[in-house]
C-alpha cells in the first residue's frame, strides 16, 4: 500500500487526481443546476482538436487544449444564448467536428499514435509530467477561486437568469465565466480521466451527492468529497491493474452514486415514516 | 412628497418570436402607487412587467427605470422582482433559506460574507411568508403555493423600494393571501411602490390605488381600481366596460346610453 505513495509517477498522478476531484464536481454542481450536464462532453470533444493541434504544431497539447476548449465553450454559450430550437443541432455539429478534427489531426502528426489518442480519450497516469501537475494546480486554483468569488452570483444565475438580471448581476459575463470555467476544468481533468469521461466527473458526484442533501451548498461540498474519493481511489486501482484510469474513476463514482441512492432512499423512507407516526 | 417616477414607458412595443406581444404601451408609475395589472391570459401582462425591468428588449419605443434606461440602470437594489413561477432547474436541491437569501444579492459585495443586516432581513422575509420553521427544507419539496411564497420572500429579503410581482397570489391559500396583503400594506404605508399582476385581487383589493387593464398588448383601461369603478361610475371615466356592473342599480341601469355619456 505504501509503495503506491512512493512512486513519483503515482505521486504526481495522485496530486493531479486530488485537484481534479475537487474542481470538476464544484463546477459540475452549477452546470447540472443550469441543465447543461452535457456541456462538459461538448467541450471535451472540442478539446481533442486542441490536443491534436498541439501535436501537429509541436506546442504543448495542454496549452493548445486550453485555448481551443475556451474558444469552444464561448462558442457554445453564444449559440445557446441565441436560439432554442436550432441550438442543440449547432452544438452537435460542434461536438462531432471537434472529435473528427482531433482524430484527423492526430493521425497527421508524426508523434500521434493510437496510444496517444487513447491516453487523451481515457486518461493516462504515466504521462502526467511535473509540468502538467503545475498547470493543473494553477488551473484548479483558478476554477476553485471562481466558485469561491462568484458562487453566490452563479447560484442565482443558475436558479433564474431573469431574477439575476433584475438583481443587477452581469448575466452575460457570468454565463461566459461559467462556460470558460467548465472548459478549464475539462482540460484539468483531461490527463487524469480522459476527454470522453471528463463530463462524468462533473455530473456523477453531483448526482450522488444530491441523493443525500437538502441544500445547494451541501450538495456542492459533498460532491467534492465524492469526486476526490473517486479520483484518488480510481488512480490507486490503476497502480495495481493496468487499465486506463478514467474507467476506474468513473466506475467508482457510479458505485458512489448507487450507494448514495440506496442510503438516500432509506433515509427518506425513515423520515416520512417518523413524520407519519 | 416628491412623486418620483419609477417606471416610464412610452410607445413600448415588444415582439417575441416575431409575434407582436406589446403594441404601443404608454405607462408611467410613480413612487407610492399600488398598481394592479389586469387582463386575460396571454394579453401581455408578464411581458409588460418584464419589459419595464428591461428583461425583454423593446422593439420600438422606450422605457425608463427611475429615469434611466434599464441597460444603464445601476441601482438594482431599489427593485424586487417576483417572477410568475419558480423555475424547476436541473434538480440540484436548494433550501428555502438559500433561495430567499439570494434576494439580498443586489445589496451584497463579492467576497463579503453575509452581514448581520442580511441575516436579519432574510429572517424577517421568511417570517413574513410563514416559512421560517421550514427554512432548511428543499424548495422542490414544497407545494406550488408555498413555492410562490418563497419567491415573494426572496423579493422581500432584498428590501427594495419597488416591488414588481407577477401573480404573487396565484395558487396561494386565503390565509397566506391575507398575510401577504398585511405585509404589503405595511410596506405601502412606508412609501414603497408595488406593481402586481393578478387575476383575482382578493384581500389585496383595498391596497390597490390604480388598475391597468391590458388587452391584446395595449392598455385598455388605466385608472381607478375595479371596485371603485363598480361603486360609482366616475365622471369622465372613458367606460371601457360598457356592460359591466349590472348591480349598479337605479334607472341608469335601464338606459345604458346615459351611463356611457357620464352625466
Ligand atoms: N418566450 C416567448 N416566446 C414567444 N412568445 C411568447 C413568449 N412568452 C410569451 N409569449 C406570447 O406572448 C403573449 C403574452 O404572454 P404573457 O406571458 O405576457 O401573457 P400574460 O398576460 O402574462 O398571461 P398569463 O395570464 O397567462 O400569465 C402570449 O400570447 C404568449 O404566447
Ligand atoms: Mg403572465
Amino acid at each position: 500500500m505504501l509503495e503506491l505513495f512512493q512512486s513519483p509517477i503515482m505521486q504526481r498522478a495522485l496530486v493531479a487526481g486530488l485537484l481534479v476531484g475537487l474542481s470538476a464536481p464544484a463546477v459540475g454542481t452549477f452546470i447540472v443546476q443550469r441543465r447543461l450536464a452535457l456541456l462538459g462532453d461538448g467541450i471535451g470533444h472540442i478539446a481533442l482538436t486542441g490536443v491534436a493541434l498541439g501535436f501537429l504544431t509541436g506546442t504543448a497539447p495542454t496549452l493548445t487544449a486550453v485555448v481551443v476548449a475556451v474558444l469552444g465553450a464561448v462558442a457554445i454559450e453564444l449559440v445557446r444564448e441565441r436560439g432554442r430550437t436550432s441550438g442543440d443541432v449547432a452544438l452537435a455539429l460542434l461536438f462531432y467536428g471537434g472529435i473528427a478534427g482531433g482524430v484527423l489531426l492526430i493521425g497527421l502528426s508524426k508523434e500521434g499514435s493510437n496510444a496517444t489518442l487513447m491516453s487523451y480519450l481515457f486518461g493516462s497516469v504515466s504521462t502526467v509530467t511535473q509540468d502538467d501537475v503545475l498547470v493543473i494546480g494553477a488551473l484548479s486554483a483558478g476554477v476553485l477561486g471562481v466558485v469561491l468569488v462568484f458562487g453566490r452570483e452563479l447560484f442565482l444565475l443558475c436558479q433564474d437568469p431573469e431574477v439575476a438580471k433584475a438583481s443587477g448581476l452581469p448575466v452575460r459575463f457570468l454565463s461566459l465565466l461559467l462556460a470558460v470555467t467548465a472548459a478549464l476544468t475539462v482540460v484539468i481533468a483531461m490527463r487524469v480521466v480522459g476527454l470522453l469521461l471528463v463530463s462524468a466527473l462533473m455530473v456523477v458526484p453531483v448526482a450522488a451527492s444530491q441523493q443525500l442533501t437538502r441544500g445547494f451548498r451541501t450538495t456542492l461540498l459533498l460532491a467534492m468529497v465524492f469526486g476526490v474519493v473517486a479520483t484518488v481511489g480510481g488512480l490507486g486501482y490503476t497502480y495495481y491493474v493496468n487499465v486506463a484510469p478514467g474507467a476506474g474513476i468513473v466506475l467508482l463514482a457510479l458505485l458512489g452514486f448507487a450507494l448514495a441512492l440506496g442510503v438516500g432512499t432509506f433515509i427518506r423512507r425513515n423520515r416520512t415514516g417518523e413524520s407519519r407516526r | 412628497m416628491s412623486q418620483q417616477t419609477v417606471f416610464a414607458m412610452t410607445g413600448g412595443h415588444v415582439s417575441l418570436d416575431g409575434r407582436a406581444v406589446l403594441r404601443g404601451v404608454d405607462l408611467q408609475i410613480r413612487a407610492g402607487e399600488v398598481v394592479a395589472v389586469l387582463g386575460a391570459n396571454g394579453s401581455g401582462k408578464s411581458t409588460l412587467i418584464r419589459a419595464l425591468l428591461g428583461l425583454v428588449p423593446l422593439t420600438a419605443g422606450r422605457t425608463e427605470l427611475y429615469g434611466v434606461p434599464p441597460a444603464r440602470f445601476r441601482e438594482w437594489h431599489r427593485v424586487g422582482y417576483v417572477p410568475q413561477r419558480l423555475l424547476a432547474g436541473g434538480g440540484v436541491p436548494s433550501t428555502i433559506r438559500e433561495v430567499v437569501a439570494s434576494g439580498r444579492i443586489a445589496r451584497q459585495r463579492r467576497l463579503r460574507p453575509a452581514s448581520a443586516a442580511d441575516r436579519a432581513a432574510i429572517a424577517r422575509a421568511l417570517t413574513a411568508v410563514g416559512l421560517a420553521d421550514r427554512a432548511g427544507d428543499p424548495v422542490a419539496a414544497l407545494s406550488g403555493g408555498q413555492q410562490q411564497r418563497v419567491l415573494i420572500a426572496r423579493a422581500l429579503a432584498g428590501e427594495p423600494e419597488t416591488f414588481v410581482m407577477d401573480e404573487p397570489t396565484a395558487g396561494v391559500d386565503a390565509a397566506s393571501q391575507a398575510n401577504l396583503a398585511d405585509t404589503l400594506s405595511k410596506l405601502v404605508a412606508s412609501g414603497r411602490t408595488v406593481v402586481l399582476v393578478a387575476h383575482e385581487l382578493g384581500p389585496l383589493e383595498p391596497l390597490i390605488t390604480r388598475a391597468v387593464v391590458i388587452k391584446n398588448g395595449r392598455v385598455a383601461h388605466d385608472g381607478a381600481p375595479p371596485s371603485a369603478v363598480g361603486a360609482h361610475a366616475l365622471p369622465g371615466h372613458d367606460h371601457v366596460h360598457p356592460h359591466a356592473e349590472p348591480a349598479e342599480g337605479g334607472p341608469l341601469a335601464l338606459s345604458p346610453g346615459t351611463a356611457a355619456a357620464g352625466e
